[in-house]
């Protein structure tokens, strides 16, 4: 426990710091737009439509967002599983990013959805569960999910707690420790196997919408699409919010620790997109490619997304280089978030009856609720012991000789 | 990155791949296609009949308390451009431009088979009910309008411009049906253009008319042999069509005979079956998770960040 404490710390410093005031400013403007979409209505806030049900609230705010909030489940799969200890600093920043990535994706949904007063029925009504329904499973592992990443990551909080004044905080932190100590393998394998199944199903989802998904898209082979650009995804956010913090919060560089976990997005984006092809191939769906239109066009950005990566990253020195794996984390994040926005959006074709671009509503909201969740990443580091301790760098060498 | 690491790593994924994939394919076989109830009852659209009165489209109004929508009209008259939050039966009218080729198109609800919104909605607010009917239920609905994602036919509508909005779509007058009376739509219709009754009558019906006329009814494409619209498609459909222009002009998409949720359901059963994937992979996650903490727990913290990585 006590070498644990020197790993993590907090940031400290002042909270009212220029860029921390015009967030709260775009958080202030968008909040207005929050207010807006429940006196107004989805109709009237929205450009959705009876051909396009779902915008950018469910493509990017859920299913991009929660792919963004994959830092904890890419690093735990690497720490608990492959047992690379070695990543261990990264795995309080990856699980904060994560809780605060799900939590926001649950609070645009109650932008999105009509009636999001009913939402509460569907855990208490165990009876009227639909099993066949891949988004029923999507809400009931997520709802989960967040509550496993907030216990996962409470003992970072109750660290500091346990050191505060006395009074409820304290004593409460001093009892649930080691509660949540002794439980945490147990949470932790719950906060891998959550993912894997709402991840994959966040795929099934779209695979129930048959022929209105272009065939480029629409695969049998969607769940483990989904899946394996979630960890992808999950890597190179690690990466990119690591980079972020040492750059603006002036913490030290972890580029040995990021360089050896880019390597390891180098095959992760291989084996993407090896399995498209082979999966168009094989449904003999690979001279669609041929034609020249929107959806090859997509399909092959997403192709260049997910391999530029991979070819930026693939020598050792490339991959050392702070500057290079900043860009390619952020390419690889940009390949995740269209190959999602696609699936959910640019693939999905009910019609030329009916046209989709986001309203400004719909921007504000998305924004707001970005800006929500780096104002509470910021408060949170800054007071907590989430970020790996200046000198802990020094202690924890990178694996690769 | 050791070579080790990677390795390991795509064994992992390889090994996914493989459960995933062996997990999509066998059950894919599994999956039965729900089959039409005995007592299943639907409509019958034959366009070659219709006038384009649209006395259905009033008749459902009354039927189903929906007022009439007169947002194209300038608040004048009923004109609904298509089935929307207030308008669950519509009769649209499809010109060639380039021939005399005219028809006139029922819209509504199909009561599919093998539903795709059934399997989508979450608590069950869309159900398959008394004689395969697919009816809706506000109480369970969210609002998540996956139901309108899945929908071949783009039949669910939402009511957008409401604070609680509902889902809307014909649910074949099943109030008016336990009373003993017919839809609305086939109770006035005057030229017997939609008729209703059991689907096996219908199905029986639709036939004889081609049998009887085979020149004058049209398939799915122009070419095609005739065919009912909904026999099979999607697994087929208890409101059958039939009509003496290429039903792809009408805006009925060209499906298979395979329900429309059947690989989807086969995927996610194939993978969800008895809970029994999910809870082996958590087993195995678990005990994987708690000997990788003993063993770096037990081990000197001499190790690259092994001390920390136990300790959490």
């Amino acid at each position: 426990m006590s070498a644990h404490a020197h790993l993590h710390a907090p940031v400290g410093g002042p909270l009212w710091t220029r860029p921390f005031r015009i967030l709260v400013g775009v958080f202030a403007f968008c909040a207005l737009f929050f207010v807006y979409r429940f006196a107004a209505g989805l109709g009237a806030s929205t450009a959705l439509n009876d051909g396009y049900p779902w915008g950018i609230w469910i493509a990017f705010d859920v299913v991009v967002g929660t792919a963004l909030g994959c830092g904890g489940y890419a690093v735990a799969l690497l720490v608990y599983i492959l047992n690379r200890g070695t990543y261990h600093p990264l795995v309080r920043p990856a699980l904060l990013t994560s809780a605060l990535g799900y939590t926001m994706a649950a609070v645009a949904i109650h932008f999105d959805v009509g009636r999001p007063w009913l939402l509460l029925r569907v855990p208490i009504f165990p009876h009227h569960w639909n099993l066949d329904s891949a988004l029923l499973e999507v809400a009931l592992c997520v709802m989960t999910y967040i509550a496993v990443l907030w216990l996962e990551i409470s003992p970072a909080f109750m660290e500091k707690w346990r050191e505060g004044p006395p009074g409820f905080l304290r004593r409460t932190s001093e009892k649930a420790a080691p509660i949540v100590d002794k439980a945490l393998p147990w949470l932790i394998a719950l906060g891998l196997l959550l993912p894997t199944m709402h991840q994959s199903s966040l795929g099934t989802v779209m695979l129930l919408t048959g022929t209105k998904l272009h065939p480029l898209w629409s695969t049998p082979l969607l769940p483990l699409l989904f899946l394996v650009s979630c960890l992808g995804m999950g890597f190179a956010v690690v990466v990119f919010e690591s980079a972020l913090s040492s750059g603006v919060l002036g913490r030290q560089r972890e580029t040995p620790m990021l360089a050896s976990l880019a390597g390891i997005m180098v095959p992760v984006l291989a084996v993407f997109s090896v399995i498209r092809f082979v999966d168009l191939g094989l449904r003999g769906k690979l001279g669609l490619l041929g034609t020249f239109d929107l959806y090859t066009g997509m399909f092959l950005i997403e192709t260049l997304l997910f391999l530029a990566p991979a070819f930026m990253l693939l020598s050792p020195k490339a991959r050392n280089d702070a500057g290079n794996l900043f860009r390619a984390a952020m390419v690889m994040i940009l390949g995740g978030a269209v190959y999602r926005l696609d699936a959910y959006i640019v693939a999905f074709r009910p019609g030329s009856r009916f046209a989709y671009f986001p309203s400004f509503a719909e921007m504000m909201v998305s924004l707001g609720v970005v800006a929500l969740e780096v104002i509470l990443y910021v408060v949170i580091v800054k007071h907590f012991p989430i970020l790996s301790a200046p000198g802990a760098e020094a202690a924890v060498r990178p694996a690769r000789a | 990155m050791t070579a080790v690491d990677r390795r390991t790593l795509l064994k992992g994924v390889a090994a996914t791949g493989a459960v995933a994939a062996s997990g999509i394919a066998l059950p894919a076989l599994g999956r039965v296609a729900k089959v039409a109830p005995p007592d299943a009852v639907g409509l019958l659209y034959d366009a070659s009949l219709c006038i384009g009165c649209k006395t259905c489209v009033v008749a459902c109004r009354e039927a189903n308390d929906k007022k009439p929508d007169t947002k194209l009209s300038g608040g004048l008259w009923d004109m609904p451009s298509d089935l929307n939050g207030q308008t669950k039966n519509v009769i649209k009218l499809y010109k060639d431009p380039d021939s005399p080729e005219r028809s006139y198109f029922k819209a509504q609800c199909l009561h599919c088979i093998d539903p795709a919104c059934v399997g989508a909605c979450m608590l069950g607010a869309l159900q398959k009910r008394e004689y395969g009917i697919v009816t809706y239920d506000p109480f369970f609905c969210s609002g998540c309008r996956y139901c309108q994602m899945v929908c071949p036919f783009e039949i669910p509508k939402f009511e957008w411009e409401k604070l609680a909005p509902k889902i809307v779509k014909c649910e074949l007058c099943n109030h008016r049906l336990k009373e003993g009376k017919q839809p609305g739509c086939t109770e006035v219709c005057p030229r017997q253009a939609v008729i209703y009754g059991k689907r096996t009558d219908l199905l029986a019906e639709a036939k004889r008319r081609i049998t009887e006329n085979p020149k004058k009814y049209r398939g799915q494409r122009k070419g095609d042999a005739p065919k009912v619209y909904g026999e099979t498609e999607g697994g087929g459909t208890q409101c059958l069509y039939l009509a003496h222009v290429p039903f792809e002009k009408l805006g009925l998409p060209d499906l298979s005979a395979e329900p429309v949720p059947q690989v989807a359901q086969a995927v996610q059963h194939g993978i969800y079956q008895g809970a029994v994937a999910p809870i082996a992979l958590y087993a195995v996650l678990g005990a994987v998770v708690f000997r990788n903490r003993k063993k770096q727990e037990e081990a000197p913290p001499a190790g690259p960040g092994g001390g920390a990585g136990g300790a959490k």
